[in-house]
């Protein structure tokens, strides 16, 4: 009461005011939340559409193939061959026999291929992880009435043999061996032609640029391309590294004859375009390292008669490294991640041979996902978000060890 | 040696000056430093060349005439319609839809964890943003079919909303750009010193008070500047509408409909084998070199204001 005498006149309206707060309060709050809550909705729906229940149909019965009482599952791999030779058309045996011969392959690779060949199931229907938890009975009684030779099974689509198959047409069969390869080899192309520029860029402004009209330009510059949309790379990368540098990316100049990518779509030509894509960043991620290493270090190997390049070299990048090497990382996880300007680059839709040479044709994680979400059918869907998991691992760990790596080595002077 | 004047001692001095002393090894790196710092411009130098000289090619075609493309509402090249509208105003819409989503729930986090949050809370909240930053857009493309699309469905009905809908790709690229403008402004707001707060609490204001008309306020030149970034952003995201926005351009006003953007375009375009010197192939280069202009004017924009209007503390 006697507060409110001495502010007579002067309506604090502290009531409204904190009614006010409490409310903004809660809707920041709520929009936090939200923000978590997307975050939650996008891994459960990649981890619902991994596994769950499949009805599928054999073509041929399984059982029918037993010899001798022996089950498919269990015939040696002379056995599977010689159900091979006798099933298959004779062209078609032998150009199995011509992409790798069989007496090459292992029992395991026999037993797909007579899975994919001979036995070739068929997915009748997919269920999700959700409905397969909570209705299975619903769907045994519906696949009973509707599928009556359809088999059920619950399973995961991300297995050991999906990280460490090739990719088929068959979505039984299909793995992401070659995607995983594929990205690996487009990244190591990234990284040797966007490391040394960008730590070099990095150095020459930090510590040999004078402040004048052509170094701002060049900063203004590489803050404008880390703005341009991935898309545009892409485009110039078609130009560029398909098109104009094509005897190079072919590897034709280097006598490689190869008639597969002689269209320069190669995976040299993919990661140097996502090398120009990362340059930006790990200019600007090093140029913070760089700048964070004190001008005590540099004026103390001066005072003994060091050169500016002596300085660089041995006080100024020893110190600056764990955080340039994380920036790398972090760029390294963002090509990883890339997917519009390697599809406008050329990146192959179907192959099933693993990447081998600089020349090899390609295709990369984010690719497969893109085009297993973009068919239609429940099974590619699943395939697709098992393959996100693999890939979000993948990045996962990048992070980790930029974590680690920030943490483990970065001195605070 | 006492008759070594000061005199003798500069002339042997610069006889001996190392600072003068030619070397090659050095001039060399240095060299090499500067052509790598240089290398960036050629990479802008060759997107727009070459974007350039085949967006040349594409006007000089007979079926293009450029007035049309910028007034007509027809892409379809396949007839020799070029009409950019359709695909502009896909862009545009998915973007409006995404900043709609993204500036109100952006700035409510940044706002909360700049003003509210306990630093534990802090601590765990912007790594959990960093986290959904680092999600490739590949993978947001497959939530927006997968998830947000069944939802738009079930909510507005199936016959009203289409598989394919710019809406879904729009909330869901809401939700991408959501950490960018976040991260941005959140830095700016802690950038504003502490001592303005203090003044303001000192006049008895509000939490709130202080948050709203203290902080963001002094703020504003980085928080237009992630507005603008976030736009940019969204104009150039592909994958989402790659995916979940559907094939084909449709000039439409409705977000439940199909309809291409620009990116998605020169994404389905170049899917295929794609074969030189045909209007198809021209074509992208005039799309990626608008979208190349429209972005780099954008984020020249934000640099400005972030130069121009930036509030300097001491």
């Amino acid at each position: 009461m006697r507060e409110r005498s001495i502010v007579q006149g002067f309506d604090n309206n502290l009531g409204a005011r904190n009614r006010k707060g409490v409310i903004w309060h809660i809707v920041f709050q709520t929009s936090t939340v939200v923000g978590i809550l997307a975050l939650i909705a996008l891994m459960l729906n990649v981890i619902n559409s991994a596994f769950g229940y499949v009805a599928y149909e054999a073509k041929v019965d399984p059982d029918s193939l037993a010899v001798d009482g022996t089950s498919l599952e269990n015939q040696s791999k002379e056995q599977l061959v010689a159900l091979l030779q006798s099933t298959l058309s004779s062209g078609a045996y032998n150009k199995l026999n011509n992409e790798e011969p069989f007496e090459s392959r292992s029992r395991e690779e026999v037993y797909q291929l007579v899975v994919e060949r001979i036995v070739r199931p068929q997915v009748v229907e997919v269920w999700n992880l959700w409905p397969s938890l909570t209705q299975a009975d619903n769907i045994r009684v519906t696949v009973a009435q509707d599928h009556p030779e359809a088999e059920l099974d619950f399973i995961s689509w991300l297995t050991y043999d999906f990280v460490s198959r090739p990719q088929t047409s068959e979505p039984f069969t299909a793995g992401v061996r070659t995607a995983i390869l594929g990205s690996l080899w487009t990244i190591m192309f990234t990284i040797l032609l966007a490391f040394p520029i960008g730590v070099g860029a990095a150095i020459y402004l930090e510590e040999y640029a004078s402040d004048n009209w052509l170094n701002r330009i060049i900063q203004t510059n590489i803050n404008n391309l880390a703005g341009v949309p991935s898309i545009v790379y892409g485009i110039l990368g078609l130009a560029i590294f398909v098109r104009t540098l094509e005897p190079f990316t072919s590897g034709k100049i280097f006598g490689v004859e190869n008639i597969t990518s002689e269209n320069g779509r190669t995976v040299l030509a993919a990661g140097l375009t996502l090398g120009l894509l990362v340059l930006p960043i790990i200019i600007i991620n090093a140029r913070e390292a760089i700048r964070a290493v004190p001008r005590s270090l540099r004026n103390a190997s001066y005072g003994v008669g060091a050169t500016k390049w002596q300085t660089v070299w041995s006080h100024v990048l020893p110190n600056a490294l764990p955080g340039i090497l994380t920036g790398t990382i972090l760029a390294a996880s963002r090509a990883i991640g890339e997917t519009a300007p390697l599809v406008v680059v050329g990146a192959s839709t179907a192959i099933s041979f693993d990447p081998s040479s600089p020349f090899s044709k390609f295709t990369t994680l984010p690719i497969q996902i893109y085009q297993w979400t973009s068919r239609p059918q429940d099974e590619f869907r699943s395939l697709a978000a098992a393959a996100i998991l693999v890939l979000l691992v993948l990045l996962l760990s990048l992070n980790a060890s930029a974590v680690l790596l920030r943490n483990r080595f970065s001195r605070r002077f | 040696m006492a008759e070594l004047t000061l005199k003798d001692t500069k002339k042997k001095a610069s006889t001996f000056n190392l600072r003068r002393k030619p070397r090659l090894g050095e001039t060399i790196i240095q060299g090499l430093l500067f052509f790598s710092g240089f290398f960036s411009i050629f990479v802008t130098l060759g997107i727009v060349y070459e974007l350039g000289k085949e967006a040349l090619l594409f006007f000089q075609m007979p079926e293009v005439n450029l007035l049309a493309t910028l007034t007509t509402t027809e892409w379809k090249p396949h007839i020799g319609k070029f009409g950019i509208w359709p695909l502009l105003n896909s862009t545009l819409m998915t973007t409006l839809i995404a900043m709609a989503i993204a500036i109100p729930l952006g700035m409510s986090v940044a706002v909360y964890l700049s003003e509210y949050a306990s630093p534990g809370v802090r601590d765990t909240l912007k790594p959990i943003l960093e986290v959904l930053a680092g999600i490739p857009t590949i993978v947001y493309g497959y939530f927006a079919l997968t998830f947000m699309t069944p939802i738009l469905r079930e909510i507005f009905g199936r016959d009203v909303v289409q598989i394919y809908n710019t809406g879904s790709a729009g909330l869901v690229m809401g939700i991408l750009i959501l950490p960018l403008i976040t991260s941005m402004t959140e830095d700016s707001l802690s950038a504003v010193p502490r001592s303005l707060r203090e003044a303001a609490y000192g006049m008895g204001a509000t939490k709130l008070e202080v948050a709203l008309q203290i902080v963001v306020p002094a703020a504003l030149s980085g928080i237009a500047a992630a507005v603008i970034v976030g736009i940019s952003r969204a104009i150039g995201e592909t994958m989402i509408v790659a995916v979940a926005a559907g094939a084909g351009p449709n000039f439409t006003f409705s977000p439940f409909v199909g309809a291409e953007t620009i990116t998605g375009h020169i994404v389905r375009i170049s899917g295929g084998d794609l074969s030189y010197d045909s209007i198809d192939y021209n074509s992208i280069f005039a799309l990626g070199l608008f979208l190349f202009f429209i972005t780099l004017v954008l984020n020249i924009i934000s640099q400005a204001i972030v130069r121009r209007f930036r509030e300097v503390y001491e």
